[in-house]
């Protein structure tokens, strides 16, 4: 940001032990109509910290009771705290204390003595940084749960195109229209948030992400945009959950006499392209690619095989040995030259028999 | 004593009001952080010393007086490797210096006020 441009003023805490440091940063910050409050040791820093609301820390290393190491470390480690960017103020003959704050998470350091221009301009780029990131964690909170925003936030994720090796997961309720069919109106939207509500808990609670609902339909994706080395064991594992929940409903329907449900799902692996699309106002996190084309394809198949899980070979090579599988042998897809090896996840033993 | 281009350059980007303010803490607190660096040479405080010395560094280069801000340095690296037996030489050489510093700021800061 160019420091011709006034910045949004915003609510800074300046930590110092130093009078002539504070009087001299509150006079920056203040010309640029900031509101300052000043803390002289990181004690009363965690006080005010926990007590008010702040956009910004200037944070001196050496000080009395309680340094700027131990403020970063608690700020850092506290979900509520460490959104906030610590700006951390050192001698340049502190560098060690300067590149372990960094790394404890500091979000950029002034040297000592203090320069009025370069304070404004790391202030104004540090507050317009956390904007950016408030945006997009409220942009995230819009498709993932918080603990997940929280984690995309720290783990550093951007929103822009990537290429990374993910899990794809198509599922859907076989039958749907004659069921629509059969049912009044309010009879099919509550069948239809029971389901969404059971296949979310299954999914996000093995650490994917539902993308797309569509109908009766969704997408979800595993390994993006948090990284799980994992993901293809996720991606099972949840939809042996899935087609459990499934199992379970339909239990339950039956003491009432009601529909049962039958899901398909089907799984592929490999390099997708994934990021956040859409507009400011509305946005998802998607993903495209060949993966996510034979993921739709494989579970458009468990309906031709009556088979509720169906997943390609690279995903069959991410599992360990006790997940039970057969081979369902070369299959024909759609928009793929050559067959493809399909292999059928056998689900968790059950009372019923699904063929 | 002093390098005038930090002062300038402070006047700059500030005023005349709040370098005469500066200048008014900084000599207010410098003799505190000399007594207390003699004080815990007295007391084998080597911590204590440590962060007066730090304090005087750092606002020492900060109003540009740069030969005190060095001795200030010295002494805290010393303080630092917990040698206290060798610092008194310093800390009389940087209370010298400091009696300098003042004169000079002293007047730069009637100057301003004129």
């Amino acid at each position: 940001m160019p420091s011709s441009s006034r910045p949004e003023p915003g609510h800074l805490l300046v930590v110092d032990d130093n009078k002539v440091n504070r009087l001299l940063m509150a006079r920056g910050l203040q010309e640029q109509g900031h509101d300052v409050t000043f803390a002289e040791n990181g004690r009363q820093a965690l006080d005010l910290l926990h007590k008010d609301t702040f956009d910004l820390v200037l944070l001196d290393i050496e000080m009395p009771e309680m340094d700027g190491f131990q403020v970063l470390k608690s700020v850092t480690s506290d979900p509520a705290l460490r959104h906030i960017p610590v700006v951390v103020a050192s001698a340049m003959d502190e560098v060690d204390s300067v590149v372990r704050c960094i790394e404890m998470g500091a979000e950029d350091y002034l040297s000592k003595p203090i320069n009025l221009v370069l304070l404004k301009a790391r202030v104004n780029a540090s507050l317009e940084k956390k904007r950016l990131r408030d945006q997009q964690r409220e942009l995230i909170s819009r498709f993932a749960t918080s603990e997940v925003a929280e984690d995309l936030l720290t783990s550093g994720f951007s929103l822009g195109g990537k290429l990374v090796e993910a899990s794809v997961m198509f599922s859907d309720i076989r039958s749907f229209t004659s069921i629509v069919e059969s049912h009044t109106p309010e009879e099919v939207i509550d069948l239809l948030n029971t389901y969404y509500t059971l296949m979310f808990d299954a999914i996000t609670s093995h650490g994917g992400i539902v993308n797309q609902m569509e109908g009766d339909g969704l997408m979800a994706i595993f390994g993006a945009p948090i990284p799980h080395p994992d993901h293809r064991q996720r991606a099972v594992q949840a939809a042996l959950e899935m087609v459990e929940m499934i199992e379970l409903l339909n239990q339950e329907q039956a003491v009432q006499s009601q529909t049962h449900l039958h899901i398909g799902v089907g799984i592929a692996s490999g390099k997708v392209i994934a990021g956040f699309t859409g507009t400011v106002a509305r946005a998802t996190y998607t993903c495209v690619g060949d993966t996510v084309n034979l993921a739709a394809r494989l579970e458009e198949h468990t309906k031709a095989i009556d088979k509720p899980i169906l997943i390609d070979k690279a995903t069959r090579e991410g599992l360990p040995a006790i997940v039970a599988l057969a081979d369902c042998g070369p299959v024909d897809i759609r928009g793929l030259s050559s067959p493809v090896e399909v292999f059928c996840v056998t689900a968790r033993q059950s009372t019923h028999t699904d063929a | 004593m002093i390098n005038s281009d930090v002062l300038r350059s402070l006047q700059d980007t500030t005023d005349s009001a709040f370098v005469v303010e500066l200048i008014d803490t900084y000599l207010d607190d410098c003799p505190a952080l000399l007594d207390g660096m003699r004080q815990a040479m007295t007391d084998g405080d080597a911590e204590s010393f440590r962060r007066a010395a730090h304090s005087l560094k750092s606002n020492s280069a900060t109003l540009g007086a740069e030969a005190l801000a060095e001795t200030a340095r010295t002494l805290e690296m010393k303080a630092r490797q917990g040698q206290l037996d060798d610092v008194e030489k310093d800390l009389e050489s940087a209370a010298g210096k400091f009696a300098g510093v003042r004169d000079e700021l002293e007047a730069h800061k009637h100057a301003l006020q004129l």
